[in-house]
């Protein structure tokens, strides 16, 4: 992971500052990342621009550690209907490649949720694309603050 | 507080802050599995300058909390079980496991994690868990003994202290020369070492519950060795987690199983005093 | 690490008939990510459980997909929708070629 980065970068932070380290750690490959997740959400909505609603991320605003960030998606509907969920993506856009998991649903999900834990390289917003089966397409957003140690231990 | 902090030496002054109320150790209660309620903040013991001693999972965010409080959810216990497998294997020449001599470890091995460190006549010395079953490993089992921080090692060392999981924390400084070694420990734990020029006291009792950069600074309690960090994906060893605490301070550490660390694990072991033991405990 | 990789899963045994239930399930695994470099500065090459699969007598329930951006000892909370008695199947598949599966009955009450 790019832990040699970040230590690196919060010594040159001034000291005693409250170090939630976040924006002033974007180094220039971030906005590449960025642009890999915007085209990647762009391939998976087929062009479409994705809409806001039906889709809930869940991830915690500040994360100890990146190396285990507990995550969970929810879309809203019935599983059975014609505009029933059938994959959410998620996205991190500040890691060095920007794709996490895809969820593939299906009627016998029952309900269309799933958790898992991620891997997140520095301070960056975590996104999940929901993909309907009448090709709509939803998304949501959440900032993850990644926190850097103190002790390397 | 600014005394405290000028106490603590400049270097650490500089890097610390005020802990937040935001994640200031909080008042949550630790249950695991829904039933096995964990003692978390106990009475000191006499001596130290804190009213109570307060485990580390106080110390951290919610979600990592989480994680400890269900053995599905805790990645630790994937080595737990491995050493429940080694438990029964038989390795070494004289063909033995350890359940050949010891039965059942829920039983047998109840309450040894509790009071580890622990006066070994033989040895005339403070073992702790890894020294001991080193110890039946060449002596009974004649085979290898394991070297420091082998997965196995841990797995085994992790499931023997499991079986005390929620037991209070509780030595017997009474036998052999356990004060002695409890003095030295005691005379480590404030000595002041490398270029930071910290002992383990700046950190972690003058600064407990303060920021260390983005870390926030627990009372440096090992009830919960060894203990899943999120940072290595693993469990990580009490003699590991002291040598990257040296390291830290910019000195040069002690030898795992020294002499030294086994004086700073009685030490430290007897400042936990009452809090029960986690193993595996999940920290950041 | 392969050679030890051991799946774990939590599905309740019973279940009413159509019930919606919260499986568990987690492997140990490195999930290594294909950036580190080993001493040497060599990279060390990439292995990941890349797909998850959880199966209801044969029919398909969830899938994943996995990159390197997932946890080590990845771990998956989903659910089921219970139609009648039968065995949830788990397969995990790893880029060496193997796949670890575990079973478990659900018995509808």
């Amino acid at each position: 992971m790019g832990m040699h980065v970040t230590r690196r970068s919060a010594l040159a932070l001034g000291a005693g500052a409250a170090v939630l380290v976040g924006a002033a750690l974007r180094s220039g490959g971030a906005e590449a990342a960025a642009e890999d997740t915007a085209k990647a959400i762009s391939d998976l909505a087929g062009g479409k621009e994705p809409q806001a609603g039906r889709i809930t991320l869940t991830a915690p605003e500040i994360a100890e550690n990146g190396n285990t960030v507990p995550i969970s998606v929810s879309v809203d509907g019935d599983l059975a209907a014609p505009d029933a969920v059938e994959t959410v993506t998620i996205f991190a856009e500040g890691n060095p490649n920007p794709g996490v998991v895809s969820f593939h649903f299906t009627p016998l999900s029952g309900s269309a949720e799933a958790s898992t834990r991620m891997r997140l390289a520095k301070t960056q917003n975590v996104i999940a694309v929901a993909k309907m089966r009448d090709g709509s397409v939803y998304m949501d957003k959440k900032e993850v603050k990644v926190t850097i140690g103190g002790c390397g231990g | 507080m600014k005394g405290q902090l000028g106490m603590a030496g400049l270097g650490l002054a500089a890097l610390l802050s005020m802990g937040s109320a935001a994640s200031a150790q909080d008042a949550d209660k630790l249950v695991i599995n829904g039933d096995l309620e964990m003692t978390t903040r106990a009475p000191a013991p006499e001596g130290l300058p804190f009213e109570e001693v307060i485990s580390g999972w106080h110390f951290r965010e919610d979600e990592t909390q989480a994680l400890e409080t269900d053995d599905f959810d805790n990645p630790g216990m994937l080595m737990v079980e491995r050493g429940q497998d080694l438990w029964n294997e038989v390795q070494g020449a004289a063909g033995k496991s350890c359940a050949s001599c010891h039965g059942e470890a829920a039983e047998s091995m109840k309450g040894v994690g509790a009071k580890t460190p622990f006066w070994s006549a033989e040895a005339k010395r403070p073992v702790n868990l890894e020294l001991q079953i080193n110890q039946c490993r060449t002596e009974r089992m004649q085979a290898e003994p394991y070297k420091f921080d082998d997965p196995d090692q841990i797995a085994m060392v992790s499931f023997v202290r499991f079986q005390s999981r929620g037991m209070p924390v509780k030595l017997d400084l009474d036998q052999g020369d356990m004060k002695a070694w409890w003095e030295r420990g005691k005379e480590l734990y404030y000595t002041r070492f490398g270029q930071l020029d910290f002992s383990c006291a700046s950190c972690h009792e003058q600064n407990a519950g303060k920021y260390l950069r983005a870390d926030y600074l627990s009372q440096g309690q090992i009830n919960g060795f060894p203990t899943y960090r999120l940072k290595d994906a693993t469990l990580i060893s009490t003699h590991n987690r002291f040598k990257g605490c040296v390291r830290d301070t910019r000195a040069e550490p002690f030898q795992p199983l020294s002499d030294e660390f086994m004086a700073l694990e009685v030490y430290v072991a007897w400042r936990g005093t009452g809090l029960a033991v986690e193993t595996p405990a999940v920290r950041h | 690490m392969a050679a030890n990789v051991k799946p774990r899963v939590r599905v309740p045994k019973t279940a009413s008939k159509d019930e919606v239930i919260v499986i568990k399930t987690l492997i140990n695994h490195e999930m290594e990510t294909g950036l580190r470099k080993d001493k040497d500065g060599k990279i060390i090459p990439r292995q990941i459980i890349n797909k998850f699969t959880a199966e209801f007598n044969g029919q398909k329930v969830f899938e994943a997909d996995l990159e390197p951006a997932i946890s080590a000892n990845p771990y998956f909370e989903f659910s089921v929708k219970v139609p009648e008695s039968g065995t949830m199947k788990f397969t995990w598949v790893d880029d060496n070629g193997s796949s670890y599966t575990e079973e478990q009955k659900i018995e509808v009450q």
